[in-house]
């Protein structure tokens, strides 16, 4: 074959490179689904995820329903009280769901909330550089040594307990690791050879970007998102906890399990219940994580 | 290292004023007063209540105030507990809080070092995969999930200890500390493990290493006066953000186990409007997670000769 290739053989090569060839996504997704423990916890979360959705049409208590006489009622077959009653008489089944739900839907959000900071903030400071840079990481350097906690509550004191504000304080304060992975990630591939390598070799400044560097700075910024959202989940319950979460008869894990802990002398069930749910779920999240990190950035096994 | 230090406090004290500003006015947002929450007063008591503390002046004016008497080393009357000073408050609940805090960060450095070199060193073994699965339970599992549980089991059914916070005859005996430090040590363990492990795994494979190995030394002396000086480093940079970790857990875990520590009346005050007890936890906590972080990096220095305090 001469060097110089006719245009449609050039196509027809790439064409068949194309078939052949196994992109970064393939690799780690092959690789992902290899790790046992990570495939579980995919179908073991997405039936989660399915319960917390459309579980409370089917079920038969609601989750706001009151039975005076049946207070504390340990799990139990009849009435369908499957995880027993609370200490005011409402089914333990339907308010785990809710909080599910609620727990599942600050954990999304308030990760979008802190993915929409962080990686702006973070981007910002890598392309532009120079003091920009420095000062932009002085800020996210001295607020990561603030006691972020104390003026979350404090937050949640102020201005009542909304959730649409819980949303947005958790993922206020956890933006910063973000900011941090980003601008590195940025920083670093400005000045990679494969980069300057494709340049040279006449790539479009758009199939760079999108076959070089956004594949590079989202390997990390999804493994941290994954990672992400069992730590807002627990922010979130940890405010529950503390009675300044969401607002009765509403409830999440973290407030089903603060009125378990209370009334676990006398019925266990409001404390085993919510508590399993709750690690089942942040199990599941931190399994996906790591092998996750695992099948794209492999290195670290 | 000295100019170093020096410039640390000097951004170290305008943080902590920007702290103290921000938590006075947003506490000061708050709807509600501190005494309001009881039963509605005569306007005139109320009147000579808020005068009383300040409270009657303008915003300014008790800010001005406030900072004034913290310059002296004044924090203020507690504003629902009556005739307690907050300095008294936190100097009763201090040592609680404290010795929680250190012996579950003792406990945390030590066994998580331990557990993350153990499985390093015998990687992919069923020995590396427990503690792993261990390492996984305890990030999964938040304190205060844990801390019921424990109650539940080693007090309540087993019996092991006493359940029910501290008891104000004796203080603080071990029985009773024991179940709160390993609640509030268990992520951290776990935290540390999975860091000492990383970094190890990386050590061991280095070529310094092999060296060490090359010219004979028995796999003791290589492990410790080699692999762990630099394996270590990692888990040093980690300290800053434990005790952190380790000072907010403390909110949830006295208040678990009932224990009279600072934190637990940091919730019950934010709750009740008693701002100057909120504000003494707050300053005490920043100082406490900005001194330790500063600590952390320039132990860091001392143990990394390639980092220069410029």
């Amino acid at each position: 074959m001469s060097l110089i290739s006719t245009p449609q053989e050039k196509a027809e090569l790439l064409e068949t490179a194309a078939v052949k060839g196994r992109s970064l996504w393939d690799d780690a997704l092959a690789r992902l689904l290899r790790n046992r423990a990570a495939v579980a916890s995919m179908i073991v979360l997405g039936i989660l995820v399915v319960l917390a959705t459309i579980g409370q049409l089917l079920w038969v208590h609601d989750y706001d329903t009151i039975y005076r006489d049946r207070v504390w009622i340990g799990p139990t077959l009849e009435n369908w009280h499957l995880l027993g009653t609370d200490a005011q008489g409402r089914d333990m089944v339907a308010r785990i769901l809710v909080g599910l739900r609620v727990s599942l839907m600050v954990g999304v959000v308030a990760t979008i909330v802190s993915l929409v900071i962080g990686v702006t903030w973070g981007a910002i400071a890598g392309f532009v550089g120079g003091k920009v840079d420095q000062a932009m990481m002085r800020v996210v350097d001295i607020l990561y040594s603030l006691p972020f906690i104390f003026f979350v509550i404090i937050l949640m004191v102020v201005f009542g307990r909304n959730i649409v504000l819980i949303f947005v304080a958790i993922g206020a304060v956890e933006w910063l690791t973000m900011a941090r992975i980003v601008r590195g990630q940025t920083l670093a591939l400005k000045g990679m050879e494969f980069v300057e390598a494709a340049e040279a070799a006449g790539v479009s400044k758009a199939n760079i970007i999108s076959r070089h560097i956004i594949p590079n700075v989202l390997g990390p910024v999804v493994v941290y998102v994954t990672l992400m959202i069992p730590v807002v989940i627990l922010a979130e319950s940890f405010l529950s906890f503390l009675g300044l979460g969401v607002q009765e008869p509403l409830t999440s894990l973290g407030r089903l399990i603060s009125a378990g802990a209370q009334d676990m002398e006398p019925a266990p069930w409001t404390l085993i219940g919510p508590a399993v749910t709750m690690m089942i779920t942040l199990f599941c999240l931190n399994f996906i994580g790591d092998g996750l990190r695992d099948a794209i950035d492999p290195k670290d096994r | 290292m000295f100019g170093f230090v020096i410039r640390r406090i000097g951004v170290a004290i305008p943080t902590i004023l920007v702290i103290i500003t921000v938590a006075f006015f947003m506490m000061r947002a708050a709807p509600g007063g501190p005494f309001d929450l009881e039963r509605p007063m005569p306007e005139e008591t109320r009147q000579t209540i808020l005068a009383n503390y300040g409270l009657d002046q303008p915003l300014w004016r008790q800010y001005v105030n406030y900072m004034g008497d913290l310059m002296q080393g004044d924090l203020g009357p507690s504003l629902k507990l009556r005739d307690k000073r907050v300095s008294e408050i936190i100097a009763e609940g201090f040592p609680v809080s404290a010795t929680i805090g250190i012996f579950s960060m003792a406990l945390a450095i030590a066994l998580g070092s331990l557990l993350g070199s153990i499985a390093a060193l015998r990687q992919n073994t069923s020995g590396d995969f427990s503690i792993m699965t261990f390492a996984m339970v305890g990030i999964s599992i938040p304190p205060f999930v844990m801390g019921p549980i424990l109650a539940l089991v080693f007090g309540l059914y087993l019996g092991w200890v006493p359940t029910g916070g501290l008891d104000p005859r004796y203080g603080m005996t071990p029985d009773r500390l024991i179940l709160p430090i390993i609640t509030l040590a268990l992520p951290q363990i776990a935290i540390i493990a999975r860091l000492m492990r990383a970094s190890m795994i990386e050590v061991i494979r280095s070529n310094y290493i092999r060296t060490a190995r090359a010219k004979g030394l028995s796999a003791t002396a290589v492990i410790f006066k080699h692999a762990l000086r630099s394996a270590i480093l990692p888990l040093v940079s980690y300290l800053g953000p434990a005790s952190a970790a380790v000072l907010s857990g403390s909110l949830v875990i006295e208040r678990v186990f009932q224990l009279p520590g600072i934190g637990k009346h940091f919730v019950d005050a934010a709750l009740q409007r008693d701002y100057t007890v909120v504000m003494g936890v707050v300053i005490i906590y920043a100082s406490l997670i900005i001194l330790l972080n500063l600590l952390a990096d320039l132990l860091y220095g001392v143990l990394n000769p390639k980092v220069k305090y410029d």
